[in-house]
């Protein structure tokens, strides 16, 4: 099997988000980037299944900026053969996203897709979703276990009541959840052997996909500030403030 | 205008999240069906019926829906969708699952996760696991929004709107289901609970936490939840995930004990109205937005905690 694994370079999820000033988005200067975490966990997931020998070749794709590339590369050094960059320094949605992968799949034909459940940044979860209705595939979103049956595969997914597991017929669209695996660190020798692999830069016109947002943001706020309270000195004091204030 | 909201139920009931959808539609505008796609799911699109302000509810009867299969969800929808100008599902893991699907095939940009509806084409939502609040206007034809029901409360009184039976797809559809395992309770379920009682690595196994959350949460009438270290450590099942990746809750009290207070964990619980953090560092972030801090060891305030309630 061929897999596809969309990658995508968002701030370090150590580091805490600060709004600019005028509103128009959150500060990313000079801020520590990152793979998205569950982009890592999709990476993670396909290498795995090259070792089970499940799969042949893992392409990892970054739509973003120059810098993306550095995102890929990281995949790269875990364990996926080649890339694809498409370059872009507009921030693209997902819709957007889906039809540049749906455009990429057409053209590398696949038999599988692994994206991250969300991303950390925009916290849309919704690019696996939209790839797999504009090809018409299965999806298994939010996967804690994938196994391949036959033909088929089967993924466990972590839903609001528990677990579920559904049968997907291949081709098939997958998105992670924490649980699916723990990715690997990058050992110094594969990040010196991932320099060597192959990483094509495109442009989202090349794949005809108009990127323009559909959405347009008005602002971007700080959130309501919370102040901490106060200390309380044992479980007693606890009870009586929670009394006073009607909580129990 | 119509907006189409989609149901969240099991069949025999109807969820909370699906009034909470309705008054979040209502604050948009428009006349309002409530869609139920279930599988021998007449008393869920009974029960429907009866939240304020909707019109009519389509019920939709077929083996797939029986557990609301994304791909056959959106066969049902999608079409449904020419005489509406929104599509609303609750922000649950359904809702998730299929909305994107039903924008994508719409052609349009999906507004994920709103927590306000400022007018019918403006709305707020959190970004940055909660860090920032983004206002987004949509020029879309049709909106297709996910609404978090933490954010929005069932609206009190009694409709009486007409159940319409649909026809729905058959399929085959390219997915299928296999099994589940739910989690069984008698407890409230988190994402509506009044109370919520969380517990942390602190808790150190599967057995400490069952001693020593769960009795405490029976005694507040709680929900229970976890960080996520705890559900990756297999002390608390993964439904009980608070957080930027699990459930968002706003209960009236928030008890969250051995719990740091990453960024992560407090996008999912920083609105409860009243905090209250158990935690032997006093440096723990989770104090930065506590109302009420105690400062010690969990395995000897909790009990004292159960005992004197
Ligand atoms: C992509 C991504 C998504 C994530 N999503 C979520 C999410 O949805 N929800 C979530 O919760 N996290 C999430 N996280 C993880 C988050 O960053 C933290 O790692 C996690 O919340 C920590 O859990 P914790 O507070 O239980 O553990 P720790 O940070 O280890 O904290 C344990 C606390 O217990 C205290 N303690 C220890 N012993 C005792 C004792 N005997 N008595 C009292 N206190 C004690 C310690 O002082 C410490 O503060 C996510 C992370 C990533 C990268
Ligand atoms: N710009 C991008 N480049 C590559 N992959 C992306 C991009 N945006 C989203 N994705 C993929 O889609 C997943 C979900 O993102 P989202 O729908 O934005 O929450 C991510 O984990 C990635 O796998």
């Amino acid at each position: 099997m061929k897999v596809l694994v969309p990658v995508k370079r968002v701030i370090d999820p150590n580091v805490r988000p600060r709004v600019k000033a005028d509103g128009s988005g959150v500060d990313l200067a000079n801020i520590k980037m990152a793979m998205n975490p569950f982009c890592e966990i999709a990476v993670e997931e396909a290498v795995r299944m090259k070792e089970k020998s499940i799969v042949t070749e893992i392409v990892l794709v970054s739509i973003g900026p120059a810098q993306a590339q550095e995102t890929i590369r990281i995949g790269l050094a875990m364990g996926g053969d080649r890339g694809i960059l498409v370059q872009t320094d507009m921030a693209v949605e997902p819709l957007a996203v889906a039809k540049i992968l749906k455009a990429i799949v057409d053209s590398e034909k696949p038999d599988l897709v692994i994206t991250g459940k969300q991303a950390i940044d925009d916290d849309s979860n919704q690019t696996g979703q939209m790839l797999a209705a504009l090809l018409d595939w299965p999806q298994g979103t939010f996967a804690s276990g994938v196994t391949k049956e036959g033909d088929k595969l089967n993924v466990t997914r972590e839903v609001d009541g528990g677990l579920q597991t559904v049968s997907l017929s291949l081709p098939a669209v997958i998105t992670t959840d924490l649980r699916l695996n723990e990715p690997r660190f990058a050992s110094l020798p594969n990040i010196m052997k991932a320099k060597k692999k192959l990483i094509d830069v495109k442009t989202p016109a090349d794949y005809g996909v108009d990127v323009t947002p559909r959405l347009q943001v008005v602002k971007v706020a700080e959130p309501k500030k919370r102040e901490a309270g106060e200390k309380v000195a044992d479980v007693d004091a606890l009870i009586a403030k929670l009394k006073s204030v009607g909580a129990i | 205008m119509a907006v189409l909201v989609l149901a969240e139920h099991s069949n025999n009931a109807l969820n909370d999240a699906t009034a909470r959808t309705v008054v979040a539609a209502r604050a948009f505008g428009g006349d309002i069906d409530v869609l139920v796609a279930g599988h021998n799911a007449r008393s869920a699109a009974d029960a429907a019926a009866k939240i304020p302000g909707v019109r009519k509810v389509l019920h939709a009867e077929g083996e797939a829906f029986s557990h609301a299969l994304a791909e056959a969800v959106e066969a049902l929808v999608v079409p449904l969708m020419s005489g509406y100008d929104a599509f609303f599902a609750p922000a649950t893991t359904t809702g998730k699952n299929v909305a994107p699907r039903v924008a994508a095939k719409l052609d349009v940009m999906q507004v994920s996760e709103i927590t306000k509806v400022i007018d019918a084409s403006t709305f707020e939502r959190p970004v940055y696991a909660g860090n920032a609040i983004m206002t987004v206007k949509s020029g879309e034809a049709k909106k297709v929004v996910t609404v978090r029901g933490a954010a929005f409360q069932a609206a009190a009184g009694s409709g009486a709107a007409v159940v319409e039976s649909i026809a729905a797809p058959s399929g085959p559809f390219k997915a299928a289901f296999v099994s589940e395992e739910l989690q069984k309770s008698d407890r409230p379920e988190l994402a509506s609970a009044k109370r919520v009682v969380s517990g942390g690595r602190a808790l150190a196994s599967a057995e400490q936490f069952n001693q020593y959350i769960l009795p405490l949460a029976d005694k507040l009438g709680a929900a229970v939840g976890a960080s996520r270290a705890a559900v990756d450590a297999g002390y608390a099942p993964n439904d009980f995930q608070v957080g930027q990746t699990g459930k968002v809750v706003a209960p009236d009290l928030y008890v969250a004990i051995g719990i740091s207070g990453a960024i992560q964990h407090l996008a999912g619980m920083k609105d409860s109205k009243v905090i209250v953090a158990i935690n032997k560092d006093d440096e723990a972030p989770i104090f930065q937005i506590a109302d009420y801090a105690l400062v010690g060891d969990l395995f000897k305030i909790v009990p004292e905690l159960t005992s004197k309630l």
